[in-house]
């Protein structure tokens, strides 16, 4: 009775569409943007419509070296940034499942004061310890390499809880049942555990690729070299208002570029993501 | 809960391999580093780096006498209350929104969840191509209406470009929370208020949303963290802390003091008082979550 209500319903379509034009709009008008002549970007207003030069624009980003960034192409770029999240996403997803692991399903010495030491790194966000850390990068050599792009970001205590609470509903019997049938922890992990754990596994991915592919402090800090940046940052050296060479329709395909693949991701695996988001309550 | 010990391998070596690698990661990335804050914090370079002297808390008593950096704990501040109750406001009205239709849910899901996949910094540069003075097409209709828009001089309407965007990036996981929130009500209630002839506004008040209080709460924390910390990529790239200090949020302060000042006392001094907030918020976080866990 409570749902009969057409007008009601009307009203809620109406402001869920506003809703969404209001959120898609930047998207939208950036690939507007990326479809126009340089001149045409500068007068404003803009169309709302796409112009015509959507391949010049693009293969001319993509493949005629125009849109490179300190003599850096934009595929270079994406390539970076692909390297980083993905890095950052399996290696994640592998420590933290071996870690939980210990954790649960065995009974050491220290076992707790590990588990905290691993929960308290929640509390350390990169931003509070940003000298520190970046001294230690140059110390270690890591500046403008793959490993120091990913590696620190590798370690996280939400993904060892999550984990952590998902094996914690894995009933004894199960354990009990394999080692009675003579596998071993490996057999166990390899067979049981990592089968049952496959949706946790994918939300944690799309999660983490995300998380990854828009990292922004770190990959500044860590990258001096252009040919080292990822594509946010790259994006960020284009932009210049001062400068009256800039050339905006390709900062705009390189913007589209920027967004396009985990915009995919979330698109295309939101069962996943949701779960994902939902459960690691970030 | 009834925690029957539980079954395990014996092994006595393997759980520390298994251990190792994010343990070797912890300490070497998050320990250190933080203990090293914390060491320099208490600690006066002098200007050629040549000599340290321990002074205690001297650095802290000269940052928060600091008026800058009071300014930029009070830009923080406004910016963070700004962004969590624009981002919180929208999200639940489209979340009980989506609650009410029925045909099109997953559509309009869909449609409302991707600004979570942009970057905060490109999420920045979004907003600002529409609303820079130079060729943003809604600054041009903002100036034709008279209004002298320009945000890369005036220190209020850069504020407003940069909680604007920082906003817009969160309406989304707040959007997925708010609709697990408003599933999770039990629908018996709300007919029950409707038969009593409460009408569709004061349901709402009465019983969905502090019904929702849990959710709401779990969402400020969470939101008011994103301001702080995950929003520096949106100064850095849309404003620069500018025009003069108006945008310069704690995090980006201790970026530009660490980084292109090179103060190194203060900048620790600075991440420890970050770390102090962010160990509160994390504090006020868990308590919600038992919470959650005790009363169901």
């Amino acid at each position: 009775m409570i749902q009969n209500n057409p007008v009601g319903r009307l009203i809620a379509h109406v402001i869920l569409i506003i809703g969404i034009l209001i959120v898609a709009f930047p998207i939208y008008y950036t690939f507007v943007a990326s479809t126009q002549t340089l001149q045409e970007i500068l007068r404003p207003p803009l169309s709302l419509l796409p112009g015509g030069h959507f391949w010049e624009n693009y293969s001319a980003a993509l493949f005629g070296g125009v849109g490179r960034i300190g003599g850096v192409g934009v595929d270079r770029l994406l390539f970076n940034t692909l390297v980083m999240a993905l890095g950052i996403a399996i290696g994640k997803i592998c420590i933290s499942i071996l870690s939980a692991y210990a954790i649960v399903f065995f009974r050491f010495p220290g076992r707790m004061i590990f588990f905290w030491l691993i929960f308290i790194t929640l509390m350390l966000p990169v931003e509070v310890r940003i000298l520190p850390t970046y001294k230690i990068m140059v110390d270690l050599g890591l500046i403008d390499t793959y490993t120091g792009l990913i590696l620190p970001l590798m370690a996280s205590a939400t993904a060892t809880l999550l984990f952590r609470q998902f094996f914690m509903t894995i009933p004894g019997e199960l354990v009990e049942a394999a080692r009675v049938d003579g596998a071993g922890p490996w057999r166990f992990f390899k067979d049981i555990l990592l089968p049952l754990s496959k949706t946790n596994i994918a939300a944690l991915f799309v999660i983490l690729f995300i998380y990854g592919w828009t990292q922004y402090l770190w990959p500044l800090l860590m990258t001096n070299r252009n040919e080292m940046s990822t594509i946010v940052i790259g994006l960020r050296k284009m932009i210049s208002f001062a400068d009256a060479d800039t050339e905006w329709h390709l900062v705009m395909v390189t913007c589209i570029l920027a967004i396009l693949p985990p915009i995919l991701v979330v698109v295309l695996m939101q069962r996943w993501f949701v779960r994902g988001l939902v459960e690691t309550e970030k | 809960m009834a925690s029957s010990t539980r079954v395990t391998f014996p092994n006595k070596f393997l759980p520390y391999l298994l251990l190792a690698p994010q343990l070797a990661i912890t300490a070497i990335f998050f320990y250190w580093p933080a203990s090293q804050a914390i060491y320099q914090s208490v600690l006066r370079e002098d200007p050629f780096g040549l000599s340290t002297q321990f002074v205690g808390l001297d650095n802290f008593r000269r940052v928060l006498g600091d008026p800058n950096y009071l300014n930029s704990l009070q830009v923080t501040v406004i910016f963070s209350v700004a962004t969590a109750l624009i981002a919180m406001a929208l999200a639940l009205l489209l979340a009980v929104m989506a609650d009410k239709v029925i045909r099109g849910k997953g559509i309009y899901r869909t449609l409302l969840i991707w600004p979570y996949a942009v970057a905060p910094a490109i999420a920045g540069m979004l907003w600002l191509f529409l609303f820079n003075p130079s060729m943003g097409t809604l600054a041009h209709l903002v100036r034709s209406a008279g209004y002298n828009w320009d945000p890369l001089l005036n220190g209020d309407q850069a504020m407003v470009l940069i909680v604007s965007a920082a906003a817009w990036k969160q309406i989304s996981y707040n959007f997925l929370f708010f609709v697990a929130g408003l599933q999770s009500i039990p629908k018996s209630l709300i007919e029950a208020a409707a038969i009593d002839g409460a009408g569709e506004t004061k349901r709402f008040w009465t019983i969905v949303f502090p019904l929702l209080a849990p959710t709401t709460f779990f969402l400020l924390v969470v939101n008011t963290v994103y301001a702080f910390f995950d929003t520096f990529g949106i100064i850095h790239a849309v404003t620069g802390g500018g025009p003069g200090k108006a945008t310069e949020t704690l995090v980006y302060k201790v970026y530009n003091d660490g980084f292109v000042n090179l103060i190194l006392g203060d900048s620790a001094a600075q991440s420890v008082i970050l770390m102090i907030i962010v160990i509160g918020l994390t504090a006020i976080q868990f308590r919600y979550v038992e919470r959650k866990v005790h009363y169901g």
